[in-house]
């Protein structure tokens, strides 16, 4: 693999430019090349954000359609919007949080059953991952923290070439010593769940098989 | 310590660090290296990064920047500077620079002498933009040398390079970005850093420097020669280089700025054997260099987004020295004359002339039909505009106001437009609200109603303001000072104590200056409190000629922050379940983001509660179910 491509979406204030930031500073500081493009259109909170990263032999930070290796949703229905920006063998790290916005508060739209699309694209063989984030935010300490964990379950899922104590230390560059630790265990609990998602989805693919 | 302590750091503590910065620190990075003296700037996306940088580091530096009051003003102070002996930098987005145009124009005849750098942040697909004009005409109009960067390093290193040529021809020099080369991150290795000189001397020269027209005259053929010079610089510019891709083939490629970096991936992913031209130093063209890449390739396709300004001046030299080379672009209808460019489009063009099969890769089955909602930007939780459109909708009702046309301008307010408040019916630029309320007043019996934040008052507002007292219009100004200029990132305004030094300064009253102008009725209101702002904006209306109300009460984000930072809880607020009759007016019409409906009961997420209690007024909710959370 010469590139690997990740596209992150959510909402404002979830702390999807400071997790590419960490990815990011985490491969170039082992000496990969990295370029990410943030688009976050007027500076309110509430509207959408979107990061391309990429690692690897790359020049332009904007990841073509389809070539997608991961996509990380911050927030369940931005993740469904970005599906047809990604391919069909990307992967789906895909945070459970549903964040209402006004459209929705007004009665205009209704919120998708972001439960159901889930498991439905999981029915199709798709590699989606529904991560509860917000739980093992708060378990780590700090609810605003739910970024590290997809950050952490990124990189069980293969997607961060480098070693974890260089991730650790972007980790520790991008946030202030106050909340080092609780950024770290939800590292680690991001790293964990991912593991226990994969045998899970590994048992379900078995038994399908059988 | 500071965020961006790093930014200053000598190169000999580096060790060929990276350091992972997005274009707009790396040009702040560059200002440093640069020995920049002053910088100035008036903020907007996608530029704005610059100065958030450049303020928290200037002190320590020993540079001076200044927030100016808007883009004509942060150039002439630049330009003074620069014609002191001290380097200048000032940087806007794109359309800041025609606010700052009248001087560009003038500073390009007069010269310079310290070196002048302009950066414009141009903003191709309008993310954050009222249009995607391409910014550089102004090097055409203005005759000046253009630099165009295509990610973090070389932002920072064009910089360098343009205060050198700046230095070498005696002329200012633009520097362009766009937002994928702006809000781009990358690697990027720092230089040694030039000495700083904030202080200089200015040599009175007025047969050279006062642009009355004889001198305008004698100036625009220097200016012509200048432009000779600089046209053969170019010629040699390390900037403009060509790479031969495994020997190069029949194909040559003409790119600059961001479209480069597609031009790359896509040969890279296709792997074309091609020659391509990369112009970094753009304008005026090299036109040798460029003639001879066209005579080499039996056809050549120009890749530049926005407007085909490379491709019409390689049409005319081919036409001039009889090139038969074909030229491929957007005129003959393979790229788009709109929107950012990405590889695919760059790809899809390239199949089309070199014949090799594109095909969009898509997802597959993976298609979702569900609708989504959409997600526009809104209001904050707290955001006392929020009170103020919600208090002017109560006003119109109560008075039974039919037709209102509410002229609104640039500002997080201009999302007053949104559902439920409706508040906002034309808008063209910054301060445009003033004029076109004016407009308004004369040519139509409707109520003006003209809505324009603190900042941009002071940037092109209070023109507005004289020319509607002078010439007796009649509409409603209301001044949404929220203390900052928030949309960009809460840069501070001649209305607030503090400076873009962190200095404490003088707060120039928004109240006094709509005084002096000649306005007879002039109030400040706090918008939180609704029963009293709907009264006074109700005796304004009565009024008759233009009233002014200026809708004082801090950004909400300042506020959380401040709270934050003095270990101030923020409390929010609950619905008592057992008084809420589900008016749903909470929702519907004051429509804070904090609320929502689940469960067939109105909720606060009470992680988005600001606590401005604003909501728990009864011209909000009436039977009073909102209450400070236990």
């Amino acid at each position: 693999m010469n590139q690997i491509n990740i596209i992150m979406t959510g909402v404002g204030g979830q702390g999807i430019v400071k997790a590419g930031q960490i990815i990011g500073r985490a491969v170039t500081s082992f000496g990969l090349n990295a370029v990410m493009s943030e688009i976050h259109g007027m500076s309110q909170r509430g509207g959408i954000v979107g990061v391309d990263l990429r690692i690897g032999n790359v020049y332009g930070p904007i990841i073509p359609n389809g070539v997608a290796d991961l996509l990380i949703g911050f927030e369940a229905a931005e993740t469904v919007r970005a599906l047809n920006r990604i391919g069909k063998n990307t992967t789906i790290l895909m945070s459970t949080e549903k964040i209402f916005p006004v459209s929705v508060s007004l009665g205009d739209f209704s919120y998708p059953d972001t439960d159901e699309i889930g498991l439905r694209l999981k029915e199709r063989g798709t590699r989606l991952y529904m991560i509860d984030a917000p739980r093992l935010a708060v378990e780590a300490g700090n609810f605003q923290s739910t970024n590290v964990v997809l950050v952490g379950a990124a990189y069980s899922a293969g997607f961060i070439p480098v070693p974890l104590s260089a991730l650790k230390e972007a980790v520790k560059e991008v946030f202030h010593e106050r909340s080092w630790e609780s950024n770290l265990r939800s590292l680690e609990l991001g790293i964990e769940e991912f593991k226990i998602l994969q045998s899970e989805r590994h048992e379900a693919v078995a038994a399908q098989t059988n | 310590m500071g965020d961006y302590d790093f930014i200053i750091s000598d190169v000999a503590e580096e060790e060929n660090r990276k350091h992972f910065l997005l274009g707009n620190e790396a040009v702040a990075r560059g200002v440093v290296e640069a020995g920049v003296g002053v910088a100035t700037t008036y903020p907007g996306t996608p530029s704005s990064e610059v100065g958030d940088v450049l303020s928290e580091i200037a002190k320590k530096t020993g540079f001076y920047f200044e927030d100016s009051a808007n883009e004509i003003v942060a150039l002439e102070v630049a330009a003074a500077a620069a014609m002191s002996g001290v380097r200048a930098f000032v940087f806007m987005k794109h359309v800041g620079l025609n606010v700052a145009s009248d001087a560009l124009m003038s500073t390009s005849y007069l010269g310079t002498k310290a070196g002048l750098v302009i950066m414009t942040a141009d903003d191709p697909s309008m993310f954050s933009s009222q249009n995607e004009q391409d910014n550089r005409y102004y090097a055409e109009i203005a005759r000046l040398p253009l630099v165009e960067p295509s990610n973090p390093q070389e932002a920072k290193d064009f910089l360098i390079y343009a205060y050198d040529l700046s230095e070498t021809i005696g002329g200012p020099v633009l520097l362009r970005t766009t937002t994928r080369v702006s809000h781009m991150r990358a690697s990027v290795t720092f230089g040694a850093r030039h000495a700083i000189s904030p202080k200089g001397a200015f040599k009175k020269d007025p047969s050279n420097l006062v642009i009355l027209p004889a001198t305008a005259y004698r100036k625009k053929g220097e200016l012509l020669k200048r432009f000779a010079r600089l046209a053969e610089m170019a010629e040699n510019s390390k900037l403009n280089r060509v790479e031969r891709r495994d020997g190069g083939g029949d194909i040559g490629i003409i790119s600059s700025g961001a479209a480069y970096n597609s031009v790359m991936d896509v040969a890279e992913s296709y792997n074309l054997k091609l020659d391509i031209l990369k112009l970094g130093f753009s304008n005026p063209l090299p036109e040798k260099l460029v003639a001879t890449f066209l005579k080499e390739h039996e056809g050549t396709i120009v890749v530049e987004e926005l407007d085909p300004i490379l491709e019409g001046k390689l049409r005319t030299l081919a036409q001039l020295h009889a090139i038969p080379s074909l030229i491929h672009g957007k005129m003959d209808g393979y790229l788009p004359y709109s929107y950012e460019y990405n590889p695919d489009i760059v790809a899809n063009a390239f199949s089309r002339i070199l014949g090799f099969a594109f095909k969009e890769k898509t997802n597959g089955d993976l298609q979702i039909n569900e609708k989504l909602p959409a997600r526009p930007p809104v209001l904050c939780p707290g955001c006392p505009h929020r009170a103020t459109v919600y208090a002017m909708e109560l006003v119109s009702k109560q008075l039974g106001l039919k037709n209102v046309i509410y002229s609104t301008d640039i500002g997080c307010y201009s999302l007053g437009v949104q559902k439920p408040y409706n508040e906002g019916d034309y808008l063209l630029c910054m301060g445009s609200s003033v004029g076109t309320a004016a407009g308004f007043s004369k040519s139509t019996d409707q109520c003006v109603i003209a809505f324009i934040g603190d900042s941009t008052f002071f940037h092109a507002g209070m023109p507005g303001v004289v020319n509607a007292v002078h010439n007796g219009h009649k509409f409603l100004l209301i001044v949404m000072d929220n203390r900052t200029t928030a949309m960009t990132g809460n840069q501070p305004n001649p209305g607030v104590p503090m400076n873009g030094m962190h200095e404490e300064s003088p707060e120039v009253s928004i109240e006094e200056l709509v005084k002096a102008a000649g306005v007879k009725f002039v109030r400040t209101i706090d918008p939180n409190d609704l029963r009293n702002a709907m009264q006074t904006l109700k005796e304004a209306l009565r009024f008759d000629g233009i009233s002014a109300i200026i809708s004082k009460s801090e950004c909400a984000l300042l506020r959380d922050d401040s709270k934050k930072r003095n270990g101030e809880p923020i409390i929010p607020y609950e619905v008592n379940q057992e008084k809420c009759t589900l008016c749903m007016n909470c929702i519907r019409s004051f429509s804070c983001p904090a609320f929502y409906f689940e469960g067939k009961q109105v909720k606060i997420d009470s992680a988005l509660c600001d606590g401005c209690g604003v909501c728990s007024q009864p011209l909000v909710c009436g039977p009073r179910a909102i209450e400070v959370k236990r």
